[in-house]
Formats: C-alpha cells, structure tokens, sequence
C-alpha cells in the first residue's frame, strides 16, 4: 500500500484527525445548513484519506461513496424539500449538551487511556481473531482480498443482515415519501431537467463508463478493494446522473420505480436463496462448501484454479460472488429507490399534501 | 508524554464523538440534528479502525512476500518484527473491524435516510423543521378534540 | 420445561435447520409482501409467514428443552471466526413471545390497517412489519455481538418508519417517530461504542468467547466502559428511565398495530440483551457491574416505578396514559433483573410475558374501539361497554391483569416480584412494588369507570362492535391473561428454566 516511514504515516493520521475535529466543529459552529451538508461532504472525504492512511482500503471505499456521495444527495434533497436554510441559536439550548457531552465524554477518554496502545501488534483484538483470518482467508476462501472474504464468507450472516438494513430502509423511505412521480400526473415543466448540450452530451458519455466501473469494482472485489455495496452505490449514481441531466421524468420511464423495488428484493432474495440451496445440499446456512451437490462438484476437475483443494473454492467463489450480486442488486435499487422518493416529493409539489 | 501519543487517535475519536452528540442535541433544526447523528454514528467507525491499526502494517489485500511490492514492505521493518507479527513474510492491519465498519457505515446511511424522509414529512405536515416551533404546534394538537392528520 | 421436553413438533431434517428458518422466513415473506399486488394478499402472507415463524421457534423451544444449548454455526465456520447462533432457554423463551405476538398481530393487521394507514402503503407496511420479526428473532438467536447490532438496526429501522406510518390518524406521530429514531440511533450506537471496548480488550466478538476471556482478563477501566455504554445504549431502547423519553409519544402517535407489536416486544429484546450482557458475557465477580446493577439501575428502576405511574394518572390522552405505565412496567422489570439472581430473573421473566399479554390487549382492544370512533382522551370512551361489550371487557381483563387484580396474570407478576424482593432481603423494593402497584390502581380504575359506569355525552357518535377478525386476537390475549392467571405452569416453567440458564443454576 503506501510505503510511508512509521512517523510519516504517524503525522499524517494525526493531522487528519485534528482537520476532522475542526471541521467537526465547523458544522457544529455554523447557522447555514446548506454550510453543514457540504462540511458533512468534506469530512467524509477527509474521512476517506484518513482510512487510507489507516489501511483500510474497502472502508475507505465505501466511505467515499457512501459517505461524501450518497449521504450528500440525500442530504441535499431533504433541504430542498424542507426548504429549510438558517437554523436559529440561542446559547441557552447549548449548556445541557455542551454539559453532556463534557461528561460523557471524560468518561470515554478516561476509560480508552485503558485501551491496548495504538498499533499495537500483539494487543487482543490484532492477535486473536483478526490474526486468524489473515492466515486462514486465502487458503480456505481463494479470495486476495482478506476483507471480502471475512464480509462474504466468515461473516456472510452479518453481510446478509445489512443488505437486509438496506431494504428496511428502502421500504421506510417508500413508505415515507412514496415512490416518485406518479403516471397520471400531469407533465409538470421539468424541475429537474437541463437543455444544455455540454451536459447531456457529457452525462450520455459518463454513464455507460460509470456502470463499467461499477461492474468492474463489483468482480474485482475479492482480488482488490471493491465489492457488492460500492459497486451498488456507484451504478445509482450512474441512474441519478441520467435523473439529474435528463429529468426524473425520462428516467423513471427508463427504471420504473416498480422496477427498483422489484431489484432490491430480488438481491435480498438470491443472497437468502443462496443460504438455503447450501441447506439442502446438506451444509449449514451458507455454507458454501456445501453450494454445489457433491455429484457436480465431482464433475469439476480438480486444479482448474490453481490450487490443489480447488473444488471447495468453487463453492466459496461462486458463493461470495452470488451473494455479492445480490447486494449489488439491492443497493443499488435502494439507493434508486431512496432518490426516486426524494426526487419525486420535489416534482408532486413539495410542500402539498397529497 | 507518550502517553498521548499512544492514545491520541482514541482521544481525538472521542472529540469527534462528542461534537456529534453535541450537534444532536443542541440543535434544533431536524435536518442538523440528522447532521449530527451521522458526525457520530461515523466517528464510532474511526473508533475501530484505529483499534485495528498494526503499525507498519498494510491493507488487508494478500501480497505475495517475494514480489516487488512485499520486499518494499518488509525493508521498511525491522526483520524480527515481520518475523514476529506477520503472516508468510508482510505485516498486514487487523481486517476484522474493516468489515465491522463496512457493516456500520451502511447501517448509518440507511438511518439517516430514513431520519430525512421523516423530516421531510415533518415539514410537511407542520410547515416548520424548528423543533421548538413543532412543539408548540403539537401542544396545540393535544389540545384539540380531534387529532389533526 | 415439561410440555416443550416431549414435543416434536417438526420433521428432524426441519428441526435441525430451525433457528436460521425461524429468521430466513419472515425475511423472504417481507420480500414476498413488498412485491405483492393489494393488500389482502399482502395480509395473507404476513399470516402465513408469522405463523411459520411460530412453528419453527416452537420447534427451537422443544430442542432447547432436550439439549439444553442448541448451537447452529453460520457459513460453516466454528465461532470465533464465524458467527453461530446460541439459543438457550431465554433465547427460545423470547423467541415464543416474538412469534406468538408477531402471529397475533399480523391477524389483527387485517382489520388495523384500514384506519390507521394509507391503502397504498398496506403491503410496504406488512413488508416492514415481517422484517421487524426476523430482526428480533435474529436478535434473540445470535450468539455475536455484532450480530446483535445488526439485527437491532434491522428491526429498528423497519420500527421508525412504521411509527411515521400513523401520521394518517394523528400527525404528531412524525415528531415522535423522528424523535425515536434519534433516541434510538444514539442507543445503538453506544452500544456499538461499548462493544468496540470490549473487543479491543478481548479480541473477540462471540458473546461466549468474549465470557471465557473476561474472566482471566481483569479488571480496567475499558472493560467497565465497555459494560457501562453497552447497558446504557440498549437501556435507551429499553426505554429505562431517564432514557425512556422516545416512548410515550412513539407508543401514542403509532398506527395501533404498531404499539400492540411493540409494547410486547421491542423494549422486552432489549431488555434480553442487557440481561444476557450482565449476566452472561461478563463474570459474576465483576465488582463495577455489581455496583452499577445495585447503585444505579435498582433505583433508577425504582422511580421509574413511582414516576412514570404518576404521570400515567395525569396523562390526559388513553394512549399515553398506557405507554408511561409501560415505562413503570418496564422499571418493574428491571427491578427484578436487578436483584442479579435467579429468583429475581425468573420473577422479571415471568413479568415480561404477562405485561406482553395485558399491554397487547389494552392496545388492540383500544384500537377495536377507535375503529369506529375518533377517540383519544378517556372522555372519548365513555360509556361504550354498552355498545361494544366485547371490546370493552377485553380491555377491562387488560386493566384488571395492569393493576394486579387476583385471577389475572398481572396479580402472579407481582406477587413472584415480591416473593424475590423478599427472599433477597430488599424490603425497600418491596414497597415500592406496592406503591406503584397503588398508583397503577388509580388510573386503571379511571380507564375502567370511564368504559363501564359512565354514560356517552349525548349527541357523540356511536361505537360499534370491532368485526370478529379483530375480536378472536384480541380474546386470545385477555384470555391468556385470565388463563395464566390460573394455571400458569407453561409461562412459569418457561421463566423458571431461562433464569436457570442464564444464571448457570439447575432449574
């Protein structure tokens, strides 16, 4: 990764993690809420350089998108459809939290003095459980990329939880805001559109590239950093760049909204099928050592991916790269699904009831 | 002294907490308050990235100790060292509290979407996202005979 | 556990499979309902995957009561590298009441849902409501940390926006369920604070790996930190006062479905969390979380009691009234929790189900009678036991069972309470029990007076009968209250065995 000297790397965690707590502070500090989402924007990108700095190269991945794109979209979208800007102070209100979080925080502070030293290599949490998976990922899973293992393989239940998070909220915001413009409303004049050349020309370039990417990142995930969550988030920017430059309108003629949801729960559904087929091949719960019936795992000829064991790779590769497409499908829908209701609350009319 | 600098990460984690608490609470517009909570649901993950730090350490992603890559890695250390706490010749970070944050970070954007179409509702049921203003327009909905819808 | 020791209830190549089929199939039936086409069809498969759900945790209970433990490891992988599900005798304890109660709501959904929520939103909701079961059944089930913490957000997120769902009826809903999803973010993301603690201190996430390395780890200030913000966080949930501010205002705004399913349930999983924490996880010689037990949560517990009944006296709207006495019964709870044997788990436990049961019941049956009038304030029901007799005595056994009449279930609740109070020398918790036992005397008698013996002001509208759809749940649920109230071998034996469990101690 980056060959930065121990008290380089040392300097710049520290001076990151100072910029954080200033721009921390920023957001804290400021009326304008317009200010408060870009600095939430800026400290997740700060966030994100802190995470490489770190090592963690997936984290910092998804922070990246999820963090300073996503969560910035939405955030946006809530504002404009809040209409709200200035937030009122009145340093009164600011004693009780000012007074608890003193507190709470001496405590925390206190109690992380007791905590094993910073990069420690023999401290628990970096010899015991973390240590194992180093040395057992690649044998036993055939992935490079330890962390895709341990997300897809070792803890594929937690995985499949979260995905399952991702279309609780999905439903949550369907259920808030509805989903998007609907069919027999009139053409209203295109809020969301732009007639600029440069801008379609460009976007009718970019989104094809972008899904590329986005595909790229889901099938290299166990070999880099990637995976199924950023690959699903950056195939729904691709869609909200058509929204933003195309309309809503023509958008939602292209992605249905029914077609959105429909996708998401079809990625919750393969991961939770993938699950059961390992049931009854006769493993556990996504086992994928058990992926395959043994009658077709007879049939693959030993070898064929270079390792010697190579037919419980099989099930591990196919596994992790099933349940991978199934989160891609679900966040991806979600994230579409997640605009669409935001987009579309803006287009109905905003502040009208329905 | 060195004190400090073994906990510094842990102590500015908890800074960073603390300001999001703070925004949570003392703020009284919604979407800021959703600011907040998101300053802190993050900072939590910084919390466990910087518990999964091995110094001298590299990202999770198995390279192979021979190659041009791994013999860089190892000659910045002292041998002993990568003989003591690596795996097969490269000192890797703990990858487990990746996947935990990885977890979390999505987690944290799932709320906070919710969080806003609730506010967004909000707004449009009062007209306001001030909760000061909302209290008071709901302490007159109590008040009322017949819910207000 | 007698009745669940001999009971085989599915086909062996089932019953191996039944924890992770317990949580996969509400999660496919909440995939099923979000595609359906209207919401009848959404309604049956909320039923039929509910039912399911039951099926399988009662196949869960019958295994637990032959073996004991029942380990189910995910993925193939031993713990501490994977995650497996650990279920003991608390754990399919609280797995029976969140199926039983999930079934039971999902057949009161088909009626509940007309009133409360928009016709559109019908199928989303059953979507939302599956997926709430399987978050708390994943949670009662899984033996990692982290695990817990997904399966709390999983069916936590699905709660928020369900609460919103009842800005048809009421608009403050909204305020109050964006107020609970910070109240309860906040708690899950301490609890994930405390959790990183105690992984740095121990390296490990399984709850019973992280037990054995606690014990020879000693004593710091990370570890105390570490139970300290745990507890906390999920006390936020738990909705323990002074944390318990989210509640009256969720419980009230929320579509009635919603407070029926929650007042039994979410609060109790947290509660299970805690319990399974304090008592399991971290060693009995651990001297902070004896003190914190005794010195901060018995009388936190204990004004809850006191505090929170009076202002269920005050509280001028039915609704409310009820969720602060369930913030009281929640302080009850933990009082018995907090005596940190097993007599006083037993005693909590016994306490859950049968608070489960009444709450569930004066929710529903409130909700039988709103059907047809708007009604919010105690003024708002007077009178309509005489047009809707079903509805009305439902709700009065629901009072009776609160206040801890003899016959009812709620009367053996306290009177287990007592005798644990007693035996573990805490006079002090004994008085409070009855002080509070007093207050809720006050306000359920108001509840009862206003339905029973007065007369509707003329000129209100007319009550009617809830249709029997809503009236055969609601039944069920006042007539277990009577029934354990006179035989309660079945709860008590499921109590009796669980503390035993999580005390380590023969039953």
């Amino acid at each position: 990764m980056m060959n930065l000297s121990l008290e380089a790397g040392f300097a710049l965690n520290v001076a990151l993690l100072l910029m954080l707590v200033c721009v921390g502070i920023a957001i804290a500090a400021t009326r304008s809420l317009l200010a408060a989402i870009l600095l939430m924007g800026i400290y997740s990108l700060v966030s994100t350089v802190w995470l490489v700095v770190m090592d963690a190269a997936d984290v910092a991945f998804t922070e990246a998108v999820v963090g300073a794109g996503v969560s910035t979209i939405v955030l946006l979208g809530a504002m404009l459809l809040a209409r709200g800007d200035t937030e009122r102070h009145d340093w009164r209100r600011l004693v009780a939290p000012a007074l608890l979080a003193a507190v709470v925080g001496g405590v925390l502070i206190y109690a992380a003095l007791d905590l094993p030293n910073f990069g420690d290599p023999a401290s628990p949490a970096n010899s015991h459980v973390g240590r194992a998976y180093l040395e057992a990922a690649q044998h036993k899973t055939g992935a490079l990329n330890v962390v895709t293992a341990v997300l897809g393989s070792y803890r594929g239940f937690d995985t499949l939880g979260e995905t399952v998070v991702i279309f609780a909220a999905g439903i949550g915001v369907a259920l808030m805001l509805g989903f998007g413009p609907r069919a027999t409303l009139p053409a209203p004049p295109d809020v969301m559109g732009d007639h600029h050349v440069v801008l379609r020309v460009t976007a009718k370039l970019l989104m094809p590239l972008i899904a590329l990417y986005a595909f790229y990142v889901q099938f290299h995930g166990d070999l880099g950093a990637g995976g199924g969550f950023q690959a699903g988030v950056i195939l729904a920017v691709a869609v909200i760049l058509h929204a933003l430059v195309f309309g809503l309108r023509e958008t939602v003629l292209a992605i249905p909204a029914k077609l959105a949801r429909t996708l998401a729960t079809l990625g919750v559904l393969i991961y939770a099928v993938i699950g059961l087929i390992c049931i009854v091949n006769g493993g556990g719960f996504l086992d994928y050592d058990h992926l395959f019936a043994s009658k077709v795992e007879a049939m693959i000829p030993p070898g064929l991916l270079g390792d010697p064991d190579g037919a419980h790779h099989w099930g591990q590769h196919f596994g992790i790269f099933f349940i991978e497409l199934g989160v891609l499908l679900t966040v991806a829908a979600t994230m579409v699904t997640i605009f669409y209701g935001f987009a579309g609350r803006m287009m109905d009319g905003g502040a009208a009831k329905r | 002294m060195s004190m400090i600098v073994s906990h510094f990460n842990y102590v500015a984690v908890v800074v960073l907490l603390m300001v999001g608490l703070f925004i949570v609470f003392s703020s009284g517009n919604l979407i800021k308050r959703m600011i907040g909570l998101a300053v802190f649901q993050t900072s939590t993950g910084l919390f466990y990235i910087s518990l999964g730090k091995v110094s001298g350490g590299t990202a999770a992603i198995v390279v192979d100790a021979q190659s041009a890559d791994g013999r860089a890695l190892a000659a910045a250390l002292n041998p002993e060292y990568v003989a003591q706490y690596g795996v097969d010749g490269v000192v890797y970070s703990n990858p487990l509290p990746h996947v935990l944050i990885l977890t979390a970070i999505v987690v944290g954007v799932a709320t906070l979407a919710v969080g806003l179409s609730i506010a967004v509702r909000v707004r449009e049921a009062y007209g306001t996202i001030e909760s000061e203003e909302i209290e008071a327009l709901a302490r007159v909905d109590a008040a009322r005979a017949e819910p207000v819808s | 556990m007698t009745l669940f020791d001999n009971l085989y209830v599915a086909p062996a190549a089932l019953a191996v499979h039944a924890p992770i089929l317990a949580i996969a199939g509400p999660l496919i039936g909440a995939c099923a309902a979000a595609l359906s086409p209207g919401p009848r069809s959404g309604w049956i498969i909320s039923v039929i995957t509910a039912a399911f759900a039951l099926w399988m945790s009662v196949a869960v209970a019958c295994d637990v009561a032959r073996e004991g433990v029942m380990i189910y490891v995910m993925g193939g992988f031993q713990p501490p590298l994977g995650i497996a599900l650990r279920i003991d005798a608390l754990g399919s304890a609280m797995a029976l009441l969140v199926s039983s109660m999930g079934l039971i709501g999902a057949v009161y959904s088909g009626h509940a849902l007309v009133s409360d929520v928009r016709a559109e939103m019908h199928t989303l909701f059953q979507s939302g409501y599956l997926l709430c079961i399987a978050g708390f059944l994943g949670l009662v089930f899984t033996g990692d940390a982290f695990n817990a913490f997904v399966f709390l957000e999983v069916s936590s997120i699905g709660t928020y926006a369900l609460v919103a769902a009842g800005e048809q009826r009421d608009r403050r809903a909204l305020p109050a369920a964006f107020n609970y999803l910070i109240m309860g973010t906040i708690g899950a993301t301490f609890y994930v604070i405390g959790i990183g603690f105690l992984y740095g201190s121990t390296g490990t996430l399984n709850m019973m790996d992280m037990a054995a390395r606690l014990t020879t780890q000693g004593d710091n200030a990370a570890v105390q930190a570490g139970f300290a913000f745990v507890v906390v966080g999920l006390g936020i949930k738990a909705a323990i006062f002074p944390l318990h501010g989210w509640l009256p205002g969720a419980y009230a705004g929320a579509p009635s479905l919603v407070s029926v399913f929650l007042a039994a349930t979410a609060t109790k999983t947290a509660i299970y969390l805690i319990a399974r924490f304090m008592f399991d996880v971290f060693p009995d010689t651990f001297a902070f979380g004896l003190a914190f037990t005794q010195f901060v949560l018995a009388p936190l517990s204990a004004v809850a009691v006191i505090v929170c009944s009076l202002q269920a006296i005050f509280a001028r709207e039915v609704r409310q009234m009820l969720a602060f006495s369930s913030v009281a019964q929640v302080g009850l709870i933990m009082l018995g929790l907090s005596l940190a044997n097993a007599a006083g788990a037993s005693a909590g436990l016994f306490y859950i189900f049968a608070h489960a049961l009444m709450k569930a019941s004066l929710f529903m049956a409130l909700g039988a009678l709103a059907m047809s009038i708007k009604a919010r304030k105690l003024d708002d029901f007077a009178g309509v036991a005489r047009d809707a007799p079903w509805s009305a005595t439902a709700l009065g056994v629901g009072a009776a069972s609160l206040a801890g009449l003899p016959l009812t279930m709620g009367f053996l609740a306290k009177w287990k309470l007592v005798e644990a109070a007693l035996e573990a020398g805490a006079i002090w918790m004994v008085l409070v029990i009855a002080t509070g036992s007093a207050l809720t005397l006050v306000y359920t008698w108001r509840i009862a007076d206003a339905l029973f013996f007065r007369s509707p002001p003329p000129g209100a509208p007319r009550v009617r009968e809830a249709p029997v759809g809503v009236l055969a749940p609601l039944w069920v649920l006042a007539g277990l209250s009577l029934w354990f109230g006179i035989d309660a071998s079945l709860p008590e034996s499921l109590a009796k065995s669980a503390a035993a469990a999580l005390f380590g101690v023969a039953p």
